[in-house]
């Protein structure tokens, strides 16, 4: 059987924040409908990596990134090229949960359909529907959709996020410890609804947890002082790791 | 760089498999020496070292399921942890071969000796030797070890066929020592399981070492240090 060709490909990407340099000559591809856990200690890249996949890391004062990052062929940062339109693309889930705090749960879901002004009102309940069914959040909320988000609990806020960044239904979805202040419950829930996810889209995921890299990622980089030391099947990379870095780190020796 | 948590129970664990391999080359020990030596207290002794693997045999399957769930190990410890699991029951399969031998050898001992098989000692000898450098094998990590005792295991084989046409061959001459023949056999077969174990243990050895997972796969020649 054929392998499906990669979604997203990254050449030689290096960042910076001013002079320091952040990220080395990072090269990895992702394939379609799979999950990639980035690894490593604090301070390795590997949030700038996920920042510069949707091209975030720029918005800050004096950062840059110089690179190739290539989703479904287009190079995201050619020429010409909108940011707010891989943003669409390329979609983000952070480590707090940041509903949109004057919004109610239907339209935190609603409001990047509007923005890419969908405006009738039928399809604007169907997608957040399917998308709030998507996120595993819909049983809980559909008789208060028009309650505000965050009145929902830390995990719920979470789901609701990953809802509003499923709706516009983008290509991939980026991940940035999506459940470092959750408890295990909301932790077992999203990293289940993640495996669901992959069925409809590609995810990438920052994680300090080993253990949720090791139950959810088909791939998996470890990041050390803001180059990737190794890239490989995550169930490879966590019983016999080729590098003695990565053996070092995920059995507890550093980091 | 201070020690982790694991480290001390990872410790306590290959030492207590190294306790447990010593139980079981005392018992392999006396099981042979019993028709061997035609030694009845030998018999005895298999008898009662059993008991104290069996204790052991679950007391370290408890701190290998501990540890996988308190320390979540990965890389080169998970895998030591799944091959002392493995090793653990292993070791404990070679003692209850050793009983088997032992029970053979006291029907052995009651009847004056009619047959004489030279190749079993020499067999004895051999699996004894598989035996000692599979736990030496894990003790010391010593991969290439481990390989050899993998190839010993057709010495062995070899030792058992050659036994079974041998003792076949004199019960068709004489009926009356089928049944001291046919325990021969049987010590002659728990022996060549006994090196099955110990090619099984090297194998979970070059796995723990090098991530190498050999069995199944044709022999392999022996790595030279």
């Amino acid at each position: 059987m054929n392998e499906p060709r990669d979604l997203l490909t990254v050449e030689n990407l290096n960042a910076w924040f001013g002079q320091t340099q952040a990220l080395k000559a990072i090269s990895l591809s992702v394939k379609p409908n799979t999950v990639t856990a980035l690894i490593g200690p604090s301070g390795c890249g590997k949030s700038t990596f996920v920042r510069c996949l949707n091209r975030l890391h720029e918005e800050v004062p004096g950062a840059t990134a110089k690179g190739n990052v290539v989703l479904e062929g287009m190079d995201i940062y050619g020429p010409g090229v909108d940011p707010v339109m891989i943003r669409r693309k390329i979609g983000m889930v952070f480590q707090k949960a940041n509903p949109f705090p004057a919004l109610s749960i239907f339209d935190n879901v609603a409001a990047g359909l509007r923005l890419a002004g969908v405006r009738r009102r039928t399809i604007l309940k169907e997608i957040v529907e399917r998308s709030l069914m998507h996120a595993a959040l819909w049983d809980e909320v559909k008789d208060k959709l028009s309650h505000p988000g965050t009145s929902l609990s830390g995990g719920q806020q979470q789901r609701l996020c990953i809802a509003r960044a499923l709706a516009v239904q983008p290509p991939v979805l980026l991940m940035d410890e999506p459940t470092s202040a959750l408890d295990p419950i909301s932790t077992a829930k999203i990293e289940e609804l993640i495996t669901e996810l992959k069925k409809e889209t590609t995810i990438v995921i920052v994680t300090h947890n080993l253990q949720q890299a090791a139950r959810i990622s088909d791939k998996t980089a470890f990041f050390l002082m803001g180059e990737v030391v190794e890239f490989g099947e995550t169930s490879v990379l966590f019983t016999v790791p080729k590098e003695k870095r990565t053996e070092r780190y995920i059995t507890g020796k550093f980091g | 760089m201070s020690q982790r948590n694991l480290d001390f129970g990872l410790e306590d664990l290959k030492q207590h498999l190294i306790g447990m391999a010593g139980y079981v080359e005392v018992a392999i020990d006396n099981a042979i020496q019993a028709w061997r030596a035609r030694n009845v207290d030998s018999i005895q002794q298999v008898h009662q070292i059993e008991i104290k693997v069996n204790e052991n045999h679950i007391a370290i399957d408890a701190e290998c399921v501990k540890l996988l769930a308190t320390q979540q190990p990965m890389a080169s410890d998970l895998r030591l942890i799944l091959a002392v699991i493995k090793i653990n029951g292993e070791m404990e399969r070679m003692v209850d071969q050793a009983v088997n031998i032992a029970n053979n050898a006291e029907y052995y001992l009651k009847v004056p000796p009619l047959i004489q098989v030279a190749d079993l000692s020499q067999m004895s000898d051999e699996v004894k030797w598989m035996v000692r450098n599979s736990i030496d094998a894990f003790v010391k990590g010593n991969e290439p070890l481990a390989h050899e005792v993998c190839l010993r295991d057709d010495k062995v084989d070899g030792f058992k066929n050659k036994i079974f046409r041998d003792i076949l061959g004199q019960i068709k001459l004489d009926v009356g020592i089928l049944e001291q023949g046919l325990n021969l056999i049987l010590i002659a077969r728990n022996l060549e399981r006994i090196g099955d174990h110990a090619t099984n243990i090297a194998e979970d050895v070059i796995f723990t070492v090098s991530g190498e997972d050999i069995r199944h796969s044709p022999k392999l020649e022996p790595r030279v240090k």
